[in-house]
């Protein structure tokens, strides 16, 4: 049991927080054919572009409704109707994500009845999906952002009532903001490995993994969740949830569908990997097959193998809560010291974790705590860079923004392989910043000889 | 802001478009707008004061996803590296606490940080809540002893543009005139020589491009009392109404500091560039020039004939293979013509350039450049911009890192010029690393196999269609 620590300081020095809006476009960005648009200012949407590019060095499919001085005052519901026909016309996507900011939820706009008037006026845009998300900045993250953008596309786009046919291999899935899209492909791998055909959605696998396409530059997304394939969900056999922050999506989708659902609090470690393997089991009604057993004996050889470099090592974590909880169980599962772990926002699963205290704070909170307690070992975004290079402790990049590192999103944290791979990947960053005693200079010592002149 | 503010600084006498409508001050359309906001230009041109804390008021959109995103960098304090915000929350804004929290978040920074000076900027939310930021520096500055400069920059205020004329406007109306320069130590000065005080205006020291010049500086005498704002610190900006000369390096930007200074003390400026051999070497005749120092136009002309023969040799077996190659550029503003003359410099043709942040000016320095024919290009939608790519036959796009990935998509070469890459290109060492990022990338073994269809899919018997 954790306590949970919240500092009153009036200055976030080094910001770990990434903004609810950002979140929640993220979401929609595992949708295919989907435009995000933001209702704010056009510096939100500017600024969280370049942050998704820099992190997925991808291009993004991104809109702003661009609030000026005036419409900011006098009510932009206008720009609203405009942005959405905007983007029907120029680039003709399937679902467009309607987010609002800080400035719109401040401002009190209403957006349902915004939508309707968008409706009334574009009669011949009926075929695209607008899906509204409140998510203001001034509340939350980019985790919560995203589960309230998951929550708004489950409540939006999947019909309620189960009056179809059940599917019997199609499961449900919905992943954490926090997952690579490595990690989403992963998972698909294994639910398909027990013969089972899983709906992820969103799917950032399939639109942010990089891929070079046949038309070359697109401005929507570059794959993701076909909304069709989602407006099947009811149908499934049953929902796999990961996450305490998708709790309020699950719910939605469970009262909408009454398909049953499994929850799992995450995907790293033996522990959490058996106990979804195990459901895996019971809806699919088969044995695991050789890949899976072989994975998980792969990733008990590696426990044992790195158990000396990781043992007693300190770690200090900073991420969205969620993410957060998984990394801090799983290394402490490893015999890895946690030594500081920082959340961006208040959840209150953190009070369960194994350590003796979360801190809800910013990355100066985690400098501070590395300077006081000591740390080998960093887990933390890009920003930590220059926290490692003043504590004199290595960086593991995880989470939002990773702008210096090309093979940040092919790395698999998750499932048996991808456990494997982050005890590797930890171990050699240990290995190599290993610290050796400084020498000794006794003052004691004879000084070394003048060399003579020969 | 009041509108009348607004208004006050999109009036530049000193543009020749000044009354005409103003392009780069254009309505954004809802729903097809690319570029920042007035905060993103403001504080990209206030943060490189190093020694300054610089905290953005207001909640976390605004500072969470930009904050240490450029690619200045400084000799000195750290400080302007660490993102600071006041993370404004509901209750702050239900409650109206943002003005408080602001004056406790100033308090902490100047505790925890010992900063030089603190800029506040404002955002959107607390703009519209009508926090008054001035009041709240003018106190914190009296209770604190440190200077707070408030900067008046809400992202509806306009684009990014006027947010660098909001800055500038700050700077001069807060900063400048607070304080005389120290006085030159003569056994630091090169001996014989008139040494003359100078500012540079709107050069950001990208990647630490600056001090490929700026040893230049010294051998001739300049001293640069400010470099506003790349690698400076906040005393120096402070003194920079004692110049003899300003040179305005991003274009119009900044030329609104730069117009204030000669009307209030009579300092002469001129408008140059460090990009590309000519204009590295144009901009030390300017000074020369501007500073009525015959001596000192002597001692250029050496230093411009010595560097510009050092600078042929290591260019001369990357020019071979770079003349000719066609090159389409999409920058903003005075990049738009600096950037076409370095190419020229190494032969190649520049096909098209774009000019959607270009004044008058600009564009009619891209026509001196280029001739008649000039291609130039004002829409900056990514899918435009590659057509005209494919139609000017292009090697190369040169443009800034919005544009990176889009372009590579297309399968096309591509090397970026803006403000958060970490490689100098100023000056004459710049100018050979320039050439030679253009050789490898233009030159990559990787272009002929991604365009390349597989065999088994030819075997199939369905060609793939690539884009480029």
């Amino acid at each position: 049991m954790a306590d949970i620590l919240t500092p009153t300081k009036a200055l976030t020095v080094n910001p770990l927080k990434a903004s609810q809006p950002i979140g929640a476009s993220l979401a929609f960005l595992g949708l295919a054919r989907a435009m995000p648009l933001e209702h704010g200012a056009r510096g939100c949407t500017s600024f969280n572009k370049l942050f998704f590019m820099r992190h997925f060095n991808e291009p993004i499919a991104l809109q702003t409704t661009a609030m000026d001085q005036l419409t900011a005052v006098l009510g932009a519901d206008d720009s609203v109707v405009e942005a959405l026909a905007t983007i029907c016309r120029k680039n003709a996507p399937e679902v467009i994500g309607l987010i609002t900011t800080g400035l719109s939820e401040m401002q009190g706009a209403d957006i349902p009845r915004t939508i309707q008037a968008f409706r009334k006026a574009h009669p011949e845009f009926t075929g695209v999906a607008v899906v509204p998300v409140r998510a203001s900045d001034t509340l939350g993250c980019l985790e919560t952002g995203f589960a309230a953008a998951v929550e708004a596309i489950v409540e939006t786009l999947v019909p309620a009532g189960a009056k179809a046919p059940r599917r019997p291999s199609q499961v449900n899935v919905l992943l954490p903001g926090s997952f690579t899209p490595a990690d989403v492909d992963e998972v698909r791998a294994l639910i398909e490995a027990f013969g089972l055909a899983p709906i992820i959605a969103p799917d950032i696998a399939d639109s942010l993994s990089g891929h070079l396409i046949d038309a070359g530059y697109s401005t929507l997304t570059y794959g993701g969740a076909p909304r069709a394939a989602i407006a099947t969900m009811g149908q499934s056999a049953a929902t796999l949830v990961i996450g305490a922050s998708l709790t309020g999506a699950a719910d939605v989708l469970a009262a909408r569908t009454g398909v049953p659902d499994h929850r799992f609090p995450g995907l790293m470690g033996l522990k959490d990997c058996d106990a979804f393997v195990e459901a895996l089991i019971a809806i699919s009604g088969r044995a695991p097959p050789p890949s899976v057993i072989q994975a998980r004996a792969r990733l008990a050889d590696a426990m044992v193998d790195c158990q000396f470099q990781l043992g007693g090592a300190r770690v200090a974590v900073a991420a969205d809560a969620d993410h957060l909880s998984q990394l801090t169980r799983v290394f402490v599962s490893l015999g890895v010291a946690v030594v500081a772990a920082v959340a961006s926002t208040r959840q209150d699963a953190l009070a369960d974790l194994p350590i003796e205290d979360v801190v809800v704070g910013d990355l100066e909170d985690l400098e501070d705590l590395v300077v006081a307690r000591g740390a080998d070992i960093i887990v933390a975004n890009s920003h930590g860079v220059e926290i490692a290079r003043r504590t004199g402790a290595t960086l593991m990049r995880a989470g939002f923004p990773i702008y210096d590192s090309y093979s940040a999103n092919s790395e698999v944290w998750v499932g048996y392989n991808g456990t494997r791979r982050t005890i590797f990947r930890m171990a050699d960053l240990l290995s190599a910043h290993y610290r050796e005693i400084a020498p000794h200079l006794s003052p004691l010592r004879q000084a070394a000889p003048e060399a003579r002149p020969c | 802001m009041r509108p009348e503010d607004i208004h006050a600084l999109m009036n530049e006498p000193t543009c020749a478009h000044n009354t005409k409508s103003k392009s780069g001050c254009a309505k954004p359309q809802p729903g097809a707008t690319q570029g920042g906001c007035c905060f993103d230009g403001a504080r990209n041109a206030l943060v490189p004061i190093s020694d300054a804390a610089h905290i953005v008021h207001g909640p976390i959109g605004c500072a969470g996803s930009s904050w240490d995103n450029r690619g200045t960098r400084a000799s000195g304090s750290d400080l302007y590296r660490y993102g600071m915000t006041t993370d404004l929350s509901d209750l702050d804004v239900i409650m109206g606490r943002g003005e408080k929290r602001l004056f406790k978040a100033i308090r902490q920074a100047v505790e925890t940080k010992k900063p030089a000076a603190v800029f506040v900027y404002n955002t959107c939310v607390p703009a519209l809540q009508g926090d008054d930021i001035a009041a709240v520096a003018k106190a914190a500055t009296e209770k604190f002893g440190v200077k707070v400069v408030p900067v008046d920059c809400a992202g509806f205020y306009g684009n990014k543009n006027l947010g660098n004329r909001i800055a500038g406007d700050a700077a001069w109306r807060e900063i400048i005139g607070a304080r005389e320069p120290a006085p030159l130590d003569p056994s630091r000065s090169p001996p014989g020589i008139h040494v003359h005080d100078v500012n540079l205006i709107g050069e950001w020291n990208v990647g630490g491009e600056f001090w490929n010049v700026a040893p230049l500086f010294d051998e001739l005498g300049l001293r640069i009392l400010c470099s506003f704002s790349g690698d400076s610190r906040f005393h120096e900006v402070e003194t920079m109404h004692r110049a003899e000369a300003n040179m305005v390096v991003c274009s119009k930007a900044m030329i609104h500091v730069a117009r204030k200074l000669e009307e209030d003390y009579r300092t002469s400026y001129f408008e140059g560039s460090f990009y590309g051999v000519r204009d590295t070497s144009e901009a030390f005749r300017a000074f020369a020039r501007v500073l009525q120092d015959p001596d000192l136009a002597e001692r250029v002309e050496a230093m411009v004939a010595r560097e510009e023969a050092r600078l042929e040799a290591a260019v001369a077996p990357l020019r071979e293979r770079l003349t000719g190659k066609r090159a389409l550029i999409f920058t903003g503003g005075y990049k738009s013509w600096s950037v076409v003359s370095a190419m020229q410099d190494l032969g190649m043709v520049v096909v098209a350039t774009g000019t959607e942040k270009s004044t008058e000016e600009d564009k009619a320095r891209i026509l001196d450049l280029m001739g008649a024919q000039a291609r130039m290009i004002s829409d900056n939608d990514q899918t435009g911009i590659l057509k005209v790519f494919r139609e000017c036959e292009a090697d190369i796009m040169i443009a800034g890192d919005r544009y990176i990935h889009s372009t590579l998509k297309s399968r096309i070469p591509f090397l970026d010029i803006d403000h958060v890459r970490r490689i100098g290109y100023a000056g004459y060492e710049g100018f050979i690393e320039l050439a030679r990022n253009l050789d490898l990338v233009l030159h990559s073994p990787i272009w002929a196999q991604v365009r390349e269809t597989p065999h088994w899919a030819r075997a199939s018997g369905e060609r793939l269609r690539i884009a480029v």
